[in-house]
C-alpha cells in the first residue's frame, strides 16, 4: 500500500462564481484518521465528493491507494467507502434489503450479504428495525444504517462526511466505536465534522478548512499551541471594574486582555501560568479589586478553530 | 468478456432491487393496470362502437393493437418518473461509489421494465379478449407480435429512461411525456388508415415507429388493417420495419442515457 491513503494537491472546483475548492491541499497516511474542520460552505463535502469520484475537480491532482481519482476512478471505488452528508439508501427498501443489496453490488453471493447484513445491523442496533422501510427511519437511524452500508466490505479508505451529526450520545458512540475497530483494522478514514471534540478524541491529525483552502493542519495539539499557550481569566464581580482588571492584566502579562461586559469576564495569554497567576492574585488583592473567580485555562479546539477562521474573515474573536 | 458478466450481474441485481420497489408499494401495481384496463375498455367500447368501418371490417378489431402499442408508449411515463425520483435519490450516490458497472442502474431500469410490460401485456390481451378481439393466424404468430410489442417496450423504456434524466425533478416528467407521446399516437396509424389522411401526413404516419409495430401486429394477429391493402414500402415492410424501427430507437438513447447518467451532479 502507498505510504500515504489519500493525496490531494491544489483541487479547485468552480461553481459559477464561488470556488468551493480553491486550491486544497491534503495528505492523510496511510491506517490514520485525518480530520477535517471548517464552518458550514467552507468546502468539506466538495473535497470530499471529489476524493470519492463523485465530482469532477476542475484542477489539481488527487490519488486515493495511489490511484488518480480523475484517470481511475473504477479502482478508486474498488477501494473506498463513503457515508456522504446526507444519508445514500433506498427510502423504498427495508434496512436490511438495503445491506443486502449494496453486499449484492459488491459481488457477494446472496447468503454472505444476508449474513454480513445481519451482523452489521446488529452493529448499529438497527435489528428490530430491519424490515422497516429507510424511509420510516428516524435521522440517526438512517445515519447508522448509511453508515453500515459503506462498511459492507471493509474499504481500504473510509471517507466519512460529518457521520455524527444529528445522533444522540449513544448512536455517536456507536459509531466512534465502529470508526475506531475499522481504524485497528488497518482502514485510512477521513473525517469531516462540525464536532471540534470528535475531532480533538479520533483525529491523529486535522486540517482547518475556510473558503476552499486548508488554512491550518496539524494535530490537535499543535492547533491548539498555534493560537497561544494558557490562559488567565478573570470573572470580576462588577462591571465597572472590568477595565481596571483588564489593564492590571495586561501590565503583568505583557500581552492584550481580551473582556467581555456580558459575562463580566478577562483574559489574556500568559507563558508561564503559576507565576503569572500568583503575581495576578497578589495585585487584585493590593489594589483591593474583589472577583469571583480565576483560573488559568488551555484553549480548546473551538477557540482554535474560532480564532483560525476569523483571521481569515476578518470577523472579531469571540471573547473566551 | 469477464467485463460483460459482471456488468450484466450488476444489472440483474439492480432489476431486483426495482423489483422489490414494485412489491414494497403495491398501489403503484394498480396504477400501473388502470392504464391497459382503461385504455381497452374505452377505446375498445366507445370508439369501437361508434365508428364505421368503409370496408366491412371491426372496428374494434382494427383498433385494439395499435390501443396495445399506445400503452407500451405511455409505460415510457412511468419508467422517467422512476428514473427521475432515482436521480434525486441519495442513493444513486451510493450506487455511483460503488465499483460496479455505471450502465447497471439503467440497464436494471429497462429489465424491470420490461418485466413490468409483460404483466401489463396480459392483461391488454385478457381486457382485448374480453371485448371481442382475437388473434386469427394461430398462436406462433400471435406470439411474434407480441415480442415486436416488447420490442417497442424496449425502446420507449431507453427514451423514458433520457427524459428521466434529463428533466430537473420528477413532477415534471409528466408535462414532457404527453407533448411527445400525443402526437405519435394522434399522427400513426393507430386510429385511421394512414392512407385517409392527406398525403404528407399519411407519409408521416406511416414512418411512425409506432405505426410499423401496430401495421406489423395486425399482419400478424390476422386483424384488419382498415381500407386494406396499402402498397407502400413501410405498409409492405412493416414487420421488418417493428423490428429496425426499436433497434435504432435503443441504440440512440441508450448511449444517451448512459452518458447522461455519468455526467449527473459533476
Ligand atoms: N452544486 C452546487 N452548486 C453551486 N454551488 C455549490 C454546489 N455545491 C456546493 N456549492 C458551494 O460550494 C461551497 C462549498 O460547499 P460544501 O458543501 O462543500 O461546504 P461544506 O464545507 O460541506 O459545508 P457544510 O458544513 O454546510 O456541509 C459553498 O459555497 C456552496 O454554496
Ligand atoms: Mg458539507
Amino acid at each position: 500500500m502507498a505510504e500515504h491513503a489519500i493525496v490531494a494537491e491544489g483541487l479547485r472546483k468552480r461553481y459559477g462564481d464561488t470556488y468551493a475548492l480553491d486550491g486544497f491541499d491534503l495528505t492523510v497516511a496511510a491506517g490514520t484518521l485525518h480530520g477535517v474542520l471548517g464552518p458550514n460552505g467552507a468546502g468539506k463535502t466538495t473535497a470530499v465528493r471529489s476524493l470519492a469520484t463523485l465530482l469532477r475537480y476542475d484542477a489539481g491532482r488527487a490519488t486515493v491507494c495511489g490511484y488518480d481519482v480523475a484517470r481511475e476512478p473504477h479502482r478508486v471505488r474498488g477501494a473506498i467507502g463513503l457515508t456522504g452528508q446526507y444519508a445514500a439508501v433506498d427510502e423504498t427498501l427495508s434496512g436490511r434489503q438495503n445491506l443486502v443489496l449494496f453486499g449484492r453490488l459488491h459481488r457477494m453471493s446472496k447468503r454472505a450479504a444476508g449474513r454480513r447484513a445481519d451482523a452489521l445491523l446488529e452493529r448499529f442496533g438497527l435489528t428490530e428495525a430491519a424490515g422497516k422501510s429507510a424511509g420510516q427511519y428516524s435521522g440517526g437511524m438512517r445515519r447508522r444504517l448509511d453508515l453500515a452500508a459503506s462498511i459492507i466490505r471493509t474499504p481500504r479508505v473510509l471517507f466519512l462526511d460529518e457521520p455524527t451529526t444529528g445522533l444522540d450520545p449513544r448512536s455517536r458512540n456507536e459509531v466512534w466505536d465502529a470508526v475506531r475497530d475499522l481504524l485497528a483494522a488497518g482502514t485510512t478514514v477521513l473525517l469531516t465534522t462540525q464536532y471540534l471534540e470528535e475531532a480533538d478524541q479520533l483525529a491523529d491529525r486535522i486540517s482547518v478548512v475556510d473558503a476552499g483552502r486548508v488554512i491550518a493542519e496539524g494535530t490537535a495539539d499543535e492547533l491548539k499551541a498555534r493560537i497561544g499557550g494558557d490562559r488567565i481569566e478573570i470573572v470580576t464581580r462588577r462591571a465597572a471594574d472590568l477595565v481596571a482588571v483588564a489593564g492590571l492584566l495586561e501590565r503583568i502579562t505583557g500581552t492584550a486582555a481580551v473582556t467581555d461586559p456580558d459575562t463580566r469576564r478577562v483574559g489574556a495569554p500568559v507563558t508561564d501560568r503559576v507565576a503569572a497567576l500568583t503575581e495576578v492574585v497578589r495585585a487584585l488583592h493590593a489594589a483591593g479589586l474583589t472577583v469571583e473567580d480565576i483560573g488559568t485555562r488551555r484553549p480548546t479546539l473551538d477557540e482554535a478553530f474560532l480564532r483560525l477562521t476569523a483571521d481569515r474573515t476578518g470577523k472579531t474573536e469571540v471573547a473566551a | 468478456m469477464r467485463k460483460l458478466r459482471l456488468a450484466a450481474a450488476d444489472s440483474w441485481v439492480m432489476t431486483g432491487r426495482n423489483m422489490a420497489h414494485v412489491v414494497r408499494s403495491p398501489e403503484e401495481i394498480g396504477i400501473y393496470f388502470m392504464l391497459p384496463i382503461t385504455f381497452v375498455l374505452v377505446f375498445g367500447y366507445v370508439f369501437g362502437s361508434g365508428m364505421q368501418v368503409p370496408d366491412g371490417g371491426n372496428y374494434r378489431e382494427f383498433l385494439l393493437p395499435g390501443v396495445f402499442a399506445m400503452t407500451m408508449l405511455y409505460g415510457m411515463g412511468a419508467t422517467a418518473t422512476s428514473v427521475a425520483h432515482d436521480a434525486q435519490r441519495g442513493v444513486v450516490d451510493r450506487f455511483r461509489s460503488l465499483p460496479i458497472a455505471r450502465s447497471a442502474l439503467l440497464t436494471g431500469r429497462s429489465v424491470a421494465d420490461l418485466f413490468r410490460a409483460l404483466l401489463e401485456m396480459t392483461v391488454l390481451l385478457v381486457c382485448g379478449l374480453l371485448v371481442g378481439w382475437t388473434w386469427h393466424r394461430g398462436a406462433g404468430y400471435a406470439l411474434l407480435a407480441v415480442a415486436l410489442l416488447l420490442a417497442l417496450r424496449m425502446a420507449m423504456t431507453w427514451i423514458g429512461i433520457y427524459v428521466g434524466l434529463l428533466v430537473p425533478n420528477p413532477d415534471t416528467v409528466g408535462t414532457i411525456i404527453f407533448p411527445l407521446a400525443f402526437p405519435l399516437t394522434a399522427v400513426s396509424n393507430v386510429f385511421v388508415a394512414p392512407e385517409l389522411m392527406p398525403g404528407w401526413l399519411g407519409t408521416i404516419s406511416e414512418w411512425n415507429p409506432l405505426s410499423a409495430t401496430v401495421a406489423a401486429m395486425r399482419e400478424l394477429f390476422g386483424n384488419p388493417g382498415l381500407a386494406g391493402g396499402s402498397t407502400s414500402w413501410p405498409a409492405e415492410n412493416a414487420v421488418a420495419l417493428a423490428i429496425a424501427w426499436p433497434l435504432v430507437l435503443v441504440a440512440v438513447f441508450a448511449p444517451l442515457a448512459v452518458r447522461r447518467y455519468q455526467r449527473l451532479s459533476r
